[in-house]
């Protein structure tokens, strides 16, 4: 306890030097992070793959490119980004300076998830930085070699005082979440995210929480199967099924399951070959709670393909279920691993209303070759993000904000949403003491007629080119001498 | 209760706010509740805040004039119009049920313009009113429903324990106006449901006047922000800081302006309102023994008058300068310059906003501190500007809204990608089996895609 107060009283300290208000401190510091991801790649990879079984191809794509292309997004807008943003100005506020000041918050919190350890902490890393906020950096101690190494190398390259990183688990967390901070960024489920906001509440902290659910995924009778069911297998099997945007369930007319069931079969033997088991490109689940929960999941449910498991690697095959029922322990929580569950509806209604009885989830996957059909999924239902006819990709378009909604989180970042997540917009009217005769509109003794010239003034949008200093000097005046005469 | 929050969810279920031309309808109806009610409004507006001419509420009605304008007018359309960037989007979702919980002090204003932005963002609306202005929450119960569809909008009255169970239902947004002990509250329950929220929380407000000043206007526009609504507005000038010759100054100009404003006699100045309720009236009282009363002082517990106040050399441990003040008095604290102002100022929790009077160093008093807004050289107007998000930081407040924000704030803006069925050979990049040249070409497309504007990926 003691020790999270004095981490995060130094990065507070550190916060009021005003150090990190100066752009360029900023930009150096994004610089740094970025040589740091270049030069300590190898380890990085290493770090992943302990964790995760992941093979460097994966664990490059999925989480070293996306944090480049974060960081050359931030360096190559902040100065845009943080620039005071003029408003649009009313006839009262003609003279004055009207604009929005993005402004640093202060110390904010990052906790991360260990599904994708490194870029779950580093993406959001870049946006507050770049933002000018002292970090505390927390990465989730599950994906404990990633933990470890991003409490090494940070410290190496980045300011040690504004960005700690601190590691544990639930006491650490949990003693972190007592101290103050002014805004918290948490990956992770939902149940955990509700202690977050509710530590957070008790200083009136903003968060963002990414979360999770059950990310449906609708196959229309009218679309090109081979490729639906390609994507679809990557995005599922992908990190063995631990993604938090990966389609958890697929909902389809019980005339097409066959075909999907061979479909995905298919590409699951063209991705990982005969013995998914040696095939180096296929993960592991993170541990062995996490294996028997998802095992678990698998009770008398018709496995149409794989099933296959070994405890001691914590191997589970990409496996299919069919005519899994709506009750079921598999439809209840998110998955979160290499099972897919097939549910069958007859109509793109009762799909509708499937997934409209549910919790909102994360993101929403929509297959189809009828834009009309896919439009109209899209406005009767609500998800964080969608997906049309391809899974994930939304998440990497960073011009895309990308979070929750209801029990799948709040809040949003990614590019510049990251920026604006960790910035408060300022609001500044600075006005001239002068032009005192327009200000007698406002003050009392009250009347009709001031209420009039008030609306006038207020309600007329500034038009640059429309009137003259001149014009309104003369209408202030004019304004100001009526209200006199009518007063006597 | 909770029969009327199953009810909204129903409609909003079937997608009854969803059409542009029902919200625009509703937007209608709320107009022709204000011009239609007008005079109710006024009367039960003026004996909630004891005010007995148009004043402050007058003004405020502009705002809602402001606020449906942006909605009604083809400003609208485009707060709707999906971002459009290829086949990628930005769609605004409403949330569903959105409750909104209003203060007394600008009671129909401070529910009516989030309101507005919850009917334009497309959601099912409860609104609490606040019990303590008791005359317009009978009236906006009793009326509202007669003008906005009652399947899809409710008033709700309820007291302290009432509102506590009501909180316990879940709701899609919850946007609360009061103090931050209250706020604490509410984003508590929010939490168990992980509903967000926005909190319109308050402060005090500083209030800093340099040396450099003209000392009528200063003084014009400090009393005027000071006893707008004898001091009941969130975003009053709490205190003042300044340097003991400028107190000097001030006094007069002070005393000058209040006469102007309220006459020898503010007791019977149709102008100057009176404080809402006996407890509140009594707390503020109570904040008179802090310095000395330069300006006013007297009292009336009977007409829970307090005369325009202003005490000099107020101490940093006087009881004024412990809690915000909320009524007619305005504390000076002497300080010896702008940098033991600023960290006076920086000492203290985050403000809903900081006034700094000056002829040439008003923005670096902007630029060293921190609040929710910023108005140089005057007081209140920042919020007049509807292109301006209003909103707190810290403990006086998170999230904004006014003018478009307040649409942004009832809405999930969910991102949208749009893929082609075809071209998937450019997909045989991202699916394994993985080999060195898969990553070679991978990293190359991602160079092309940082230079130019397609999604090879």
């Amino acid at each position: 306890m003691e020790k999270m107060q004095q981490v995060v009283g130094r990065a507070r300290a550190a916060f009021n030097s005003g150090r990190c208000r100066s752009l360029e401190f900023r930009m150096q510091q994004l610089k740094a992070l970025e040589r740091m991801v270049q030069e300590k790649e190898e380890e990085i990879l290493a770090a992943i793959k302990a964790d995760l079984h992941k093979c460097g191809h994966n664990a490059y794509s999925h989480e070293i490119l996306g944090v480049l292309g974060e960081l050359a997004l931030a360096m190559d807008k902040l100065p845009s980004w943080a620039a005071p943003q003029p408003v649009k100005k009313n006839l009262l506020t003609m003279r004055d300076e009207a604009y929005i000041r993005p402004e640093p918050l202060g110390v904010v919190l990052i906790i991360g998830a260990w599904n994708y350890p490194f870029v779950l902490v580093m993406q959001p890393l870049v946006g507050a930085i770049a933002a000018g906020n002292a970090v505390v950096v927390k990465p989730s101690e599950i994906s404990e070699n990633t933990a470890r190494l991003v409490a090494d190398l940070l410290p190496q390259y980045l300011d040690r005082e504004l960005y700690p990183v601190v590691t544990g688990g639930v006491p650490e967390t949990t003693a972190l979440l007592t101290q103050r901070f002014d805004h918290i960024l948490y990956t992770g489920n939902s149940t955990v995210g509700k202690i977050v906001m509710a530590a957070a509440a008790k200083h009136l902290t903003p968060v963002t929480l990414e979360l999770g659910g059950k990310s449906p995924c609708y196959i229309d009778t009218d679309c090109d199967l081979a490729v639906a069911c390609r994507r679809i297998t990557w995005g599922k099997y992908m990190n063995c099924g631990q993604t938090c945007i990966a389609p958890d369930y697929i909902l389809c007319d019980p005339s097409i399951q066959s075909k999907v069931v061979e479909n995905i079969k298919e590409t699951l033997q063209e991705f990982y070959g005969e013995d998914v088991k040696s095939s180096p490109d296929y993960e592991r689940i993170i541990n062995k709670h996490h294996f028997r929960r998802i095992l678990g999941l698998l009770e008398g449910q018709k496995i149409a393909h794989g099933g296959e498991s070994d405890e001691a690697s914590c191997f589970i095959a990409p496996t299919i279920l069919t005519d899994v029922s709506a009750e079921s322990k598999v439809m209840e929580e998110e998955i979160f691993g290499p099972v897919l569950p097939i549910v069958t509806v007859k109509s793109v209604d009762e799909a509708i209303e499937f997934i409209n009885c549910r919790e909102k989830p994360l993101a929403l996957y929509v297959f189809s070759n009828n834009k009309k059909l896919i439009k109209r999924v899209i406005s009767e239902t609500s998800s964080g993000g969608f997906t049309g006819n391809d899974v994930i990709m939304h998440f990497f378009l960073s011009t895309l904000p990308f979070g929750g909604v209801g029990n799948s989180g709040m809040g949003a970042y990614h590019g510049k949403h990251s920026f604006e997540t960790f910035s408060h917009r300022r609001a500044c009217l600075i006005k001239d003491l002068k032009m005192e005769t327009t200000n007698k509109l406002r003050y009392p003794p009250g009347s009709q007629k001031k209420v009039d010239w008030a609306k006038f003034f207020l309600l007329k949008q500034f038009n640059k080119v429309r009137i003259g200093l001149i014009a309104l000097g003369l209408l202030g005046i004019v304004a100001a001498v009526v209200i006199k005469v009518s007063c006597f | 209760r909770g029969r009327l929050r199953v009810h909204l969810r129903a409609t909003w279920l079937s997608g009854k706010t969803r059409p542009m031309e029902y919200r625009v309808a509703q937007l209608e109806a709320l107009g022709r509740f204000l011009d239609e009610k007008k005079q109710d409004i006024l009367e039960a507006t003026a004996s909630d805040m004891g005010k007995r001419r148009w004043g402050p509420e007058g003004l405020f009605e502009l705002g809602l004039v402001m606020e449906r304008e942006n909605f009604l007018t083809s400003k609208f359309w485009p707060f709707l119009q999906v971002t459009q960037l290829d086949s990628a989007f930005i769609r605004k979702d409403p949330y569903g049920v959105v409750l909104i919980i209003a203060p007394w002090n600008y009671p129909i204003h401070l529910f009516l313009v989030p309101l507005i932005g919850a009917i334009a963002a497309g959601n099912c609306v409860i609104v609490k009113p606040s019990e303590t202005s008791k005359n317009t929450e009978r009236l906006v119960a009793e009326m509202l429903s007669c003008y906005l569809d009652n399947d899809c909008f409710a008033v709700v009255t309820a007291g302290v324990q009432e509102t506590t169970r009501l909180l316990e239902n879940k709701f899609d947004y919850i946007f609360f106006t009061g103090s931050a002990s209250v706020g604490r509250i509410i984003m508590t329950a929010a939490a168990k449901h992980l509903t967000p929220v926005t909190l319109e929380l308050g402060g005090k407000n500083p209030c800093y006047v340099s040396d450099t000043c003209d000392v009528q206007n200063v003084a014009r526009r400090v009393a005027w922000g000071r006893f707008f609504n004898a001091g009941q507005t969130c975003i009053a000038p709490d205190y003042v800081l300044c340097s003991v010759e400028m107190q000097e100054k001030l006094m007069p100009a002070l005393r000058e302006a209040i006469t102007e404003f309220f006459g020898s006699n503010p007791r019977e100045s149709p102008d100057f309102g009176r404080i809402v309720g006996d407890k509140q009236f009594r707390r503020i009282r109570a904040l008179l023994c802090s310095g000395r009363v330069a300006i006013g002082g007297q009292t009336d517990e009977k007409e829970r008058y307090i005369a325009p106040t202003v005490l000099a050399d107020v101490l940093p441990s006087d009881p004024a300068m412990q809690e915000e003040i909320f009524g007619p008095i305005l504390p000076i604290v002497v300080v010896a310059n702008m940098d033991e102002a600023i960290d006076f100022i920086n000492a203290r929790p985050r403000p809903l906003a900081i006034y700094a009077f000056s002829c040439d160093s008003k923005v670096r008093v902007l630029e060293r501190t921190s609040s929710g807004g910023f108005c140089g050289n005057d007081t209140l107007m920042h919020v007049t500007l509807t292109s301006l998000p209003f909103g707190g930081i810290g403990n006086s407040g998170l999230g904004k809204y006014h003018g478009k924000f307040t649409f942004d704030t009832f809405t999930h803006h969910r991102g949208c990608l749009h893929r082609n069925m075809g071209l998937e050979a450019l997909n045989a990049l991202r699916y394994p089996p993985y080999s060195q040249q898969k990553l070679g070409l991978l990293t190359a497309t991602f160079e092309i895609k940082r230079k130019g504007t397609c999604t090879l990926l």
